[in-house]
């Protein structure tokens, strides 16, 4: 199993009104001499087999034909630095934290791994 | 002529889109954004709403739903295929359009009745409106700032394919006010404000919408 990066980023001419809302609020909260923000985004993701030439070339199609519309934003693609993580199963929980012994709370508790993005519907 | 009108997951305005279809003469015909299937229309909507939350981008997972492969090779058959609002953004995403749509540059939802001009009555949608005319129907979006590169506008600008233009304030930074455009041949169009809204003077701002439905012909 190995990772890849999308990077995802509007174009410099696109005006980026994401950005601008952010660059608003940080002097707010008290952060000064931030001249300007862009917001992007960044796909990971995960594919069967070692990393290789021609799957990175595989994750840039994908950038090209879905993650980015190539008239508003440009991408980078590159194999991530850190392995995929390893299975839940693995990490061998202290007794503390040990959950309660049946399965559903355990399955709604991989769900909400941290690395997913809080989108909900 | 019968007309579908394509729910994908998140249309809202297809029901409003097929009684628009009714009011102006045409059979409407309902088509599903999971089927590959044009039932046998003679010409396409694919209406406004939030198809699939936006997520990714507007647009940009409907472009791959079934029903779009059929509605590309369709339009580009020459097929009359009009994009209301999401619509329009999918049609941008699809290529069927240049350019793209993007969050307005005031970061606010808008709706309200805008008035627009009729920048070009040569297409299938807008031959029931004099050239110039000034029309008033909704408009409601929160991503419909038009942009493209500049060797796209100027060709838009030059081979006349600004369809619609924004008179007043111009509502979402769109570039050079443009509030809708066709292709090259004029059977697809796409735009923001929504005509549909606009058929009968009970409700909305007027009947300005209503020529949209009731002058579609074939591209000739």
């Amino acid at each position: 199993m190995a990772r890849y990066v999308v990077d995802v980023m509007p174009k410099p001419e696109i005006l980026d009104p994401q950005g601008k809302a952010v660059l608003g609020a940080l002097p707010r909260l008290g952060f000064q001499d931030v001249t300007d923000v862009r917001q992007g985004k960044r796909f990971e993701l995960e594919l069967d087999g070692e990393a290789s030439p021609e799957r990175l070339e595989e994750v840039r199609k994908m950038a090209e034909t879905l993650l980015s519309n190539p008239v508003i934003e440009d991408f980078e693609v590159h194999v991530a630095d850190h392995p995929a993580p390893v299975e839940e199963s693995a990490h061998e929980p202290t007794p503390a934290e040990e959950p309660a012994p049946t399965e559903e709370p355990i399955a709604d508790a991989d769900e909400s791994t941290a690395d997913r993005e809080p989108v909900q519907e | 002529m019968k007309v579908g009108v394509v729910t994908f997951p998140g249309s809202l305005d297809d029901v409003d889109a097929a009684r628009a279809v009714r009011a102006g003469g045409h059979e409407a015909v309902a088509l599903w954004h999971g089927d590959a299937d044009l039932r046998g229309v003679d010409a396409v909507i694919l209406p406004g709403g939030f198809s699939y939350g936006d997520y990714l981008r507007c647009g940009a997972i409907s472009r791959f739903a079934p029903v779009m492969t059929e509605v590309i090779v369709a339009a580009g058959r020459g097929m009359p295929v009009l994009g209301i609002c999401n619509g329009f953004q999918i049609l941008c995403e699809s290529h069927l359009l240049p350019g793209a749509l993007i969050r307005n540059d005031h970061r606010k939802f808008v709706c309200r009745d805008q008035r627009i001009r009729v920048e070009n009555n040569r297409t299938a949608w807008t031959s029931a409106y004099a050239e110039g005319a000034e029309i008033t129907i909704p408009l409601k979006n929160g991503e419909g700032g038009f942009v493209a590169d500049q060797a796209t506008l100027d060709m838009l600008e030059g081979e006349g394919r600004v369809v619609f233009r924004y008179l007043d304030d111009n509502p979402n930074g769109s570039l050079h006010d443009i509030a809708g455009i066709t292709n090259a041949v004029g059977n697809v169009v796409g735009l923001m404000p929504h005509p549909e809204h606009a058929i009968e003077s009970l409700c909305g701002p007027g009947t300005d919408g209503l020529g949209f439905f009731s002058g579609l012909a074939a591209v000739s």
